[in-house]
């Protein structure tokens, strides 16, 4: 499994130098990717369908226990063949749509990048490889949403996706770190012996919440829908691929691969039920509202979605072989149709379906993938997803609990969608011819091979269901729900379910007829969506570029003391804090005594010169002043054992007194810039700083201290390293590398003094020339 | 002593602390010395103070067991002293620099000239 990862991610890199050398012949190879995988998962159905379970383990970081741990199984299969099957089409047939784009060669990259990172997703055991892989495909989700990144509403919308789907991710990852550390593993396969503990576990209510929001963001479930329809911005490979046909399907993968884990109490049923059916119901209503192919195919994705979550909250076999053969139907026809979309756009410069009318003579093979799609879409006998339509009404009609209510929001939904099928796949085609921004001519064979090949494929599979229904659908629904799925079949006799078929044929060419009437009430819609969550997303966004803005420019206003003031206040209450707390003021002893008279006068001298240094009106004597306290320190050193110090400051604070007096004596006065107000609160705030100090300082010399190193220094001074001045040693032998590193920072010192006063003498021209550059 | 030293160190502080908080740059290079003083003191005054007992392994073998000077602090304080006469040095320079490009050294004139 991992060659297909580095397979993937390696074409990835490689396609846009493929395509920059090759560029007529690279959308071919380039596709050969995809379907190099597609027949190479391919040959994993026999063993699969056996009922074998293939486990592959690689270990990438043992310490945090992230290994690269790859499933097979009926589900993983089933999502793999459809990531990859559609990808060689996508591939192809971005090939003949974004023909001669500048570009191109990114795209490909892109969209193999996602590919892949797609594959890890719905292959991975490890749950935190798949976050990883998860992530990933909202990055390559937000690249090729700003594909078009000159357009403002393709970064706007770009950037919505990312941020609701990254939202739900971090949700995510937090929900798979407390679920990995309750079950004591992060590999799928070992936490399905603890999903009793798990569920069981005080904390099973937080991973459901957090697993939850990663799943519905990503998956556009109410109430964060909004961004699917918005990402209709890329090009329309991209939103057949990823929006339609997978990404978007990785939050429906998620609930059923953690379903044998997390489900089987109330809150998992009722939260997936409930909110997959508010999805359903309002996806399929809003996409009647919409002119724009491409948007209706958005919100009916949104409601094929919510269908899904619906099933796999009801559960048990019958809903979960519905909601698994939905998937993969579901992937056939709204990916064929897309590409029927953007066929149309591409022909004849127009997605707006009020223009667009007879089409099927100019484009005969296009009409053919759509009316095929469109078949399977509004569930007409024989295909496919005539199938799976009466499944989810069998779920539906049979549910425990009230199947009434069930059976109609499903009902309803469907209708809803027959409408929409005839509004994208038949209303085109027939009526008559009306004039489009481009002339359509006949589509390449890059445009029509897609949509034909996916909806042949619906039809084929819907006369022999058993083609898929051993292979894969029974696979996953023993991987989702670890029972025998139902067999599917194509014709279950005349039965009431039959019955519901066609009422919904019906009601949904009567909506049809009345979407008219519909769209003319989208006034009131619009004053809807005023209150909807993508209002609340864009007053969130704004209030945070508020905030952050206003507290920037709060903390960060450029000048200096400002930060100083807030370093500085909260040193002072931490330290007093810190004291008051821990009771450490008891190590306070205040003793005079032992002061000798010498060191009392140095000690007033040093005072005067600070006062002095502060207050003095030329720089030159407030320098002489500093000077002054720093031969003090040096005397202290002296008295107290330390002569190194005593003549290492000694010479130093020479040298600096003399660099001092050598620079600046060009400002010989200073300014008082501040007012009188500001210097007395910043005196009052620097005796508060030099009291707190104080008082730390008392109190440190009180407490019992130990330094458990310097016994070593002074037992092999002179043993080891063979000298007798201890410092010196520390400082030349034991931490010698340290002293090394002080020189490299004095010699840059010394090269950017150097460099800095280089154009001492004239040569004003030359600085004022480098300003001005 | 140690409550006299105590004392200096605090007043060593303040006075970095309210010539930091000062516009001209000068007056800031000036605190920052003061700082760096201040700070060596701290590391030398928390080594412990004790008289007329420097470091020597005077003995030919080891230092004198019975010395309680402890000589680390003293070489991180080497360093520091050092160091800060770099930073020093530098800081002056870059001053220089700017009051005869800009003709101040009032910080707030930087600030303002980011603006303009």
């Amino acid at each position: 499994m991992l060659n297909i990862i580095f397979i993937g991610f390696l074409a990835a890199i490689a396609a846009p130098f493929i395509h920059k050398y090759l560029p007529k012949i690279s959308g071919l190879l380039l596709t050969l990717v995809p379907l190099g995988i597609f027949v190479y998962l391919a040959n994993m159905i026999a063993p699969v369908s056996k009922g074998e379970v293939l486990l592959l383990s690689y270990t990438w970081f043992p310490s945090m226990s992230v290994n690269i741990n790859f499933v097979v199984d009926g589900l993983s299969l089933t999502f793999a063949l459809i990531i990859s099957g559609i990808g060689a089409i996508i591939v192809f047939y971005a090939s003949g749509y974004l023909h001669g784009h500048k570009k191109l060669a990114r795209f490909y990259g892109y969209l193999l990048f996602f590919m892949t990172s797609m594959l890890g997703v719905v292959m991975s055991d490890n749950i935190l490889a798949l976050f990883i892989f998860w992530e990933l495909t909202s990055i390559s989700s937000y690249l090729l949403i700003g594909f078009n990144h000159e357009s403002e509403r393709s970064r706007y919308a770009a950037l919505q996706a990312l941020l609701v789907t990254g939202g739900g991710g971090l949700a995510l990852m937090a929900g798979l770190i407390i679920m990995g550390s309750v079950g004591g593993s992060y590999n799928i396969s070992e936490l399905l012996s603890q999903s009793s503990i798990i569920v069981g576990h005080s904390l099973y209510l937080p991973i459901l919440i957090l697993v939850l929001l990663g799943a519905f963001t990503k998956s556009a479930q109410f109430p964060f829908h909004f961004w699917l329809p918005n990402a209709m911005e890329a090009p329309t490979p991209v939103s057949a691929y990823l929006h339609s046909a997978t990404m978007v399907k990785a939050g429906v993968f998620l609930l059923a691969r953690l379903s044998p884990i997390l489900s089987g109490t109330d809150v998992w049923h009722i939260t997936l039920t409930v909110f997959g059916g508010i999805t359903m119901l309002m996806g399929a209503s809003m996409a009647i509202g919409q002119n724009d192919l491409k948007r209706i195919l958005a919100y009916t994705t949104v409601s094929a979605l919510g269908i899904m979550v619906f099933l796999i909250g009801l559960g048990g076999p019958y809903a979960i072989t519905a909601a698994i053969t939905f998937l993969v139907v579901h992937s056939m026809y709204k990916g064929g149709l897309f590409l029927v979309a953007g066929a149309i756009d591409h022909e004849t410069g127009t997605r707006d379906i009020r223009i667009l009318g007879g089409l099927k003579a100019h484009l005969p093979l296009i009409f053919l993938g759509a009316i095929l799609a469109a078949f399977s879409y509004s569930g007409i006998p024989p295909f496919l997803g005539f199938v799976a339509k009466e499944l989810i009404y069998e779920t539906t009609a049979h549910f425990a609990l009230h199947p009434i209510i069930l059976t109609v929001v499903a009902v309803l939904t469907n209708m809803f969608l027959v409408a929409t099928a005839i509004m994208v796949g038949v209303k085109p085609f027939f009526g008559k011819y009306l004039e489009t921004p481009k002339h359509p001519h006949h589509a390449p064979l890059t445009l029509w091979l897609g949509p034909v090949l996916l909806g042949v494929l619906g039809l084929a599979l819907g006369v022999v269901p058993s083609w898929i229904s051993k292979g894969l659908i029974s696979p996953s629904v023993d991987a989702i729900a670890q029972t025998e799925g139902i067999k599917l079949a194509l014709w279950h006799g005349f039965t009431p379910i039959l019955l519901l078929s066609l009422l919904t044929l019906a009601g949904g060419v009567g909506l049809y007829y009345l979407s008219d009437a519909i769209k003319r009430k989208q006034a009131f819609f619009d004053k809807l969506a005023a209150f909807g969550p993508e209002e609340g997303y864009k007053a969130l966004l704004k209030g945070l570029v508020t905030f952050s803005s206003k507290q920037t420019n709060f903390f960060q206003n450029g000048y200096l003391r400002h930060y100083f003031y807030w370093i500085l206040t909260t040193f002072m209450l931490l330290v007093l804090f810190t004291i008051y707390d821990k009771e450490l003021y008891s190590f306070l002893k205040v003793d005079f005594s032992g002061i000798y008279f010498y060191e009392a006068l140095l000690v007033i001298i040093m005072l005067l010169a600070t006062y002095s240094a502060i207050r003095s009106k030329t720089v030159l004597s407030s320098v002489a002043s500093v000077g002054v306290v720093g031969y003090g320190i040096a005397l202290i050193f002296s008295f107290f054992s330390a002569p190194d110090l005593a003549l290492t400051q000694f010479s130093i604070e020479t040298l600096t007194v003399i660099l001092l007096v050598l620079i600046v004596y060009k400002v010989p006065k200073f300014n008082d810039y501040s007012p009188v107000k500001n210097r007395r609160r910043d005196a009052v705030l620097s005796i508060a700083a030099g009291l707190t100090i104080t008082l730390l300082v008392m109190l440190v010399l009180n407490m019992p201290a130990e330094s458990s190193i310097s016994s070593y220094f002074l037992e092999n001074s002179y043993v080891k390293a063979h000298g007798r001045n201890v410092v010196n040693v520390i400082l030349v032998d034991f931490r010698g590398l340290d002293t090394m590193g002080e020189i490299t920072v004095l010699s840059l010192a010394a090269i950017g003094v150097y460099t800095l006063l280089r154009f001492r003498n004239g040569n004003k021209k030359s600085v004022e020339e480098n300003m001005n550059d | 002593m140690e409550i006299l030293l105590a004392i200096v160190i605090g007043l060593l502080y303040a006075a970095g602390v309210y010539l930091l908080l000062r516009r001209s740059i000068v007056k800031l290079i000036l605190g920052i010395m003061f700082f760096s003083h201040a700070t060596n003191l701290l590391i030398f005054v928390s080594g412990g103070l004790h008289k007329g007992q420097p470091q020597f392994a005077n003995d030919g073998i080891n230092a004198v067991s019975s010395n309680p000077t402890d000589p680390l602090p003293q070489a991180l304080i080497l360093t520091a002293i050092v160091i800060g006469f770099g930073i020093t040095a530098f800081f002056l320079a870059l001053m220089y620099r700017f009051y005869q490009v800009t003709g101040t050294e009032d910080l707030d004139d930087l600030k303002e000239g980011e603006n303009k």
